[in-house]
């Protein structure tokens, strides 16, 4: 099926469902209930999902099949995302446009440090990554956005004004970013019963670009380009001496996470036409980093999963406060729930990062493959059971000596 | 070879059963034809709160927070009522708003003009916020400011001094009761001039980014215009840490006065090395040398210390002040949290009464009867003396505090004095003023979404 083999068919119909259904399987709680803290099938998040998803496999395919360790990817995000918004300044607010001169851009950034970077490997190549996000960074803080020549508008962000050109943008089109005339904000709630699920044009838009990007990362680490990157992964000096030139592959599929990455800092501009500074910062660059790990680097689906809990990590646990904790525990004595609240109090709210970092630690110490090891070893919880079931009753068939 | 048996009963049945299938959905669909974003059906209505709980404003987010709910409690009227005993608008009944009980959603912006969409964008697409408030930096502000104004919410910015807040990026769902950096220049530049004559030569160190360039524009106009010179501006980076690369020129270039356009930690970092290098006990063209730290807070005065004695600086509010207002809010905050407000929990505590007002006197939680309600809308008892929401670009115009790093602090929260209050005349300036965007600047239409 679509050129792949019968196991990762599955796990692309698997993606598929569950990215289509999203909007149902992030909201399994009624609206009014005290659990809908915890729903996260809402617009902005849904498209979070999915865009930084797509950063995340990107990057797999650098760190998780190469074994490069970039620490500045976020760049190419930033680029990306810069790219987007002038396309909307100056042009339309077209998103389909926008997007294709993101993913341009950020290409060509990524040829020029891929260039020099790849000439080191190991934490050289990581710092010398670092370095340049954080040039770029700076430059988009700072330098780049002098009263002058304002390409980036510095700390505010970049964002479209109503003076700004946009030459093809005309009456009875959204002041919005649009897809043809469609608003990506427009935005469909279905009511049924206590429950209420929203489904968002600029989700989709993102959904179906992610799988298309997410088959094309199966159909690469399954051709013999993929291959090859394995092999500078598990030896990259005997490649040399079998008189194999590796670097023009270690660049290829540096521009291309660096194309992922600015397919998603394009699509996160569509989604909302702003693009700060902070989107090109170390600790961005780190972010995705970390979900790569925490989902399995090397593995298909793990930095989608990474990316998803991460950003609900940063996006509900942070808004539970002490007066939500207040009501999850009023049904228990005063003197209980207060203990209740002191306790949970540290791990929510502005707490989140430390969630998350007890979680990161974890699963890099428990499950060293990630969310993906976890349930593989779920699964095989479950298939061992039954082998041994089985082999259990071939056991009783044969009769006792 | 296929064979379809197409009949009359067969189709209609398949079509009612389609037909029933496409209105579905329609029917679970309550028919909400609501007039505008998240208006407010049950017996609640719900604020979002947006403050920076973690990196370097945490602190000034924590506080704002506390204000915040501080705010919800005096509508909800729990407590002792704070500031609604003081407010000179009588609207507000302690019975929650338009008698909806108020109550909240709180969010991590993490100074982060992204991470604050983000979690501005779910207060009002997941809990149905009426209203964000909060904000530790104009770039934050800004961002949150143009969401508010594109999803149809009011916003009403926290602290946040740069100009283009409500300069060039003004907006008209968008309010500032926070000064900014042009009322510093304006209010400090006598009290400079009374305290070091009119003949000093000044020496700017400004954070390189938005609001640094605000501020030095300001208080460069505002002191050239007194007669000072300006002998050189410098640009510093914002990440950085330690400053004494750009304070030692300092001492070779013949200021006399240096200028920090610093904020938060990077202003911490540069006066402590100013008063490591001496600076202080300089003498320079026959006169003492002397240091000026525009934006003051309590938080970055306790940051730094012993090194902020005599340092001139401005605030927006301290909880010092003798006012009917001010006394009210410090009373009802210390007796719940132990400890007085600072600066930017006062601009958030005042924006939530000044929002539930507004929506009281207007009688809808329509954003545009809000607008309506509160441009121009005169008020006292705050703390912050009479103030004017100004109609042309929503910045709240009342009097500015000069202060200075007191040289005996007696507990850890009275290290500053206030040297004097600037009356608003002196620092208010025209709407289309080229510090503020010029004739361009425009409000756009107020935008009740949905």
């Amino acid at each position: 099926m679509f050129g792949l083999n019968k196991k990762d068919g599955l796990l692309f119909l698997f993606v598929i469902a569950i990215t289509l259904l999203a909007p149902f399987l992030l909201n399994p709680f009624p609206t009014d209930s005290a659990m809908a803290q915890f729903n996260a099938g809402y617009p902005d998040l849904l498209q979070r999902f999915a865009i930084f998803g797509i950063f995340a496999i990107g990057f797999n395919i650098l760190f998780g099949l190469t074994g490069y360790l970039s620490f500045g990817h976020a760049a190419f995000l930033g680029v990306g995302s810069y790219a987007a918004v002038w396309m909307f300044k100056l042009f339309s607010y077209n998103v389909l446009p926008a997007i294709v001169f993101a993913v341009i851009m950020a290409a060509l950034f990524s040829v020029l440090i891929g260039y020099i970077s790849l000439r080191r490997s190991g934490i050289y190549f990581s710092i010398l990554t670092l370095a340049f996000a954080q040039m770029s960074f700076a430059l988009a803080y700072s330098v780049l956005s002098n009263p002058k020549f304002n390409l980036t508008n510095g700390e505010t962000g970049l964002q479209v004004y109503d003076t700004d050109p946009q030459i093809f943008h005309r009456e009875g089109l959204p002041d919005l970013p649009h897809l043809f005339g469609l608003s990506v904000r427009a935005t469909y709630e279905l009511n049924l019963g206590g429950w209420s699920f929203t489904f968002n044009l600029g989700y989709y838009i993102c959904a179906v670009i992610m799988l298309i990007v997410f088959y094309l990362a199966i159909r690469l680490f399954r051709s013999p380009f993929g291959m090859m990157l394995r092999a500078i992964k598990s030896n990259n000096t005997r490649m040399t001496y079998t008189g194999l030139n590796a670097k023009p592959y270690t660049l290829a599929a540096f521009v291309i996470s660096g194309m992922y990455a600015g397919l998603a800092g394009g699509l996160l501009a569509a989604m909302d036409p702003l693009a700060g500074a902070e989107r090109m910062f170390w600790t961005a660059s780190g972010e995705v980093v970390l979900m790569t790990i925490l989902g399995g680097a090397g593995t298909l689906i793990g930095p989608v999963l990474g990316a998803g809990l991460i950003k609900y990590m940063e996006n509900i646990v942070s808004k539970i406060n002490d007066n939500v904790l207040h009501q999850w525990f009023s049904f228990l004595p005063d003197g209980f729930e207060d203990v209740m609240v002191t306790l949970i109090h540290p791990f929510v709210g502005k707490g989140w990062n430390l969630t998350l970092g007890v979680i990161f630690m974890l699963v890099v110490i428990f499950l060293p493959g990630g969310l993906v090891e976890g349930g593989q070893r779920i699964a095989r919880l479950f298939t061992g059971r039954r082998g041994r079931a089985a082999k259990r009753k071939s056991t009783q068939s044969t009769p006792a000596e | 070879m296929s064979k379809s048996n197409l009949t009359r009963r067969g189709v209609l049945k398949t079509g009612a059963v389609a037909g029933a299938g496409v209105a579905l959905p329609t029917i679970f669909t309550a028919s909400s034809a609501s007039a505008f974003t998240n208006e407010p059906t049950g017996g609640t209505v719900t604020l979002g709160f947006n403050v920076p709980q973690t990196g370097p404003y945490a602190e000034e987010g924590n506080d704002e927070l506390l204000a915040q709910q501080l705010a919800v409690e005096h509508l909800n009227g729990e407590g002792d009522g704070g500031c609604l005993n003081t407010f000179s608008s009588k609207a507000l009944k302690g019975n929650g708003i338009l008698g909806k009980k108020v109550t909240f959603v709180t969010g991590d912006t993490q100074t982060k003009s992204d991470a604050a969409r983000a979690s501005a964008k779910s207060m009002i697409e997941k809990d149905g916020a009426i209203m964000i408030n909060g904000g530790s930096s104009s770039g934050v502000a800004v961002a949150v400011q143009g969401l508010c104004q594109e999803a149809g919410i009011i916003f009403m910015a926290g602290l946040t001094h740069a100009n283009d807040t409500t300069g060039k990026d003004r907006k008209a769902n968008g309010f500032r009761h926070f000064f900014n950096a042009y009322m510093s220049g304006a209010a400090l530049a006598p009290v400079l001039a009374k305290e070091m004559g009119n003949d000093r030569r000044a020496y700017h160190l400004t954070a390189d980014y938005n609001w640094g360039w605000t501020q030095e524009e300001s208080i460069v106009a505002s002191t050239e215009a007194l007669g000072w010179e300006t002998v050189n501006t410098v640009k510093t980076p914002l990440a950085s840490t330690d400053f004494s690369s750009y304070i030692a020129p300092v001492l070779n270039s013949g200021a006399d006065v240096l200028v920090l356009n610093h904020y938060g930690g990077n202003m911490v970092n540069s006066l402590t090395n100013a008063i490591q290098f001496g600076l202080l006990d300089k003498v320079v063209n026959g006169k003492d040398f002397k240091i000026v730290v525009p934006l003051y807070s309590e938080l970055m005065a306790a940051g730094a210390g012993e090194n902020i004695k005599g340092v001139l600086g401005s605030m927006n509010w301290n909880w010092q002040l003798q006012d009917e207002g001010t006394r009210a809010f410090v009373k009802s905050f210390g007796e719940k949290y132990g400890k007085p407000p600072s600066n930017s929990a006062q601009t958030c505590y005042a924006q939530v009464l000044l929002y539930a007002d507004a929506v009281e006197r207007a009688g809808s939680f329509n954003p545009c009867a809000v607008v309506e309600a509160l441009e121009g809308f005169e008020f006292d008892g705050l703390g912050n003396g009479p103030t004017l929401y100004r109609a042309e670009d929503h910045q709240c115009f009342k009097d500015v505090l000069v202060v200075r790093g007191a040289q005996n602090p007696t507990t850890q929260y009275d290290t500053l004095e206030i040297v004097e209050v600037t009356p608003v005349e002196q620092v208010t300036y025209p709407p289309n003023h080229p510090m503020f965007g010029g004739d361009e600047a425009s409000l756009g239409e107020c935008n009740p979404g949905a």
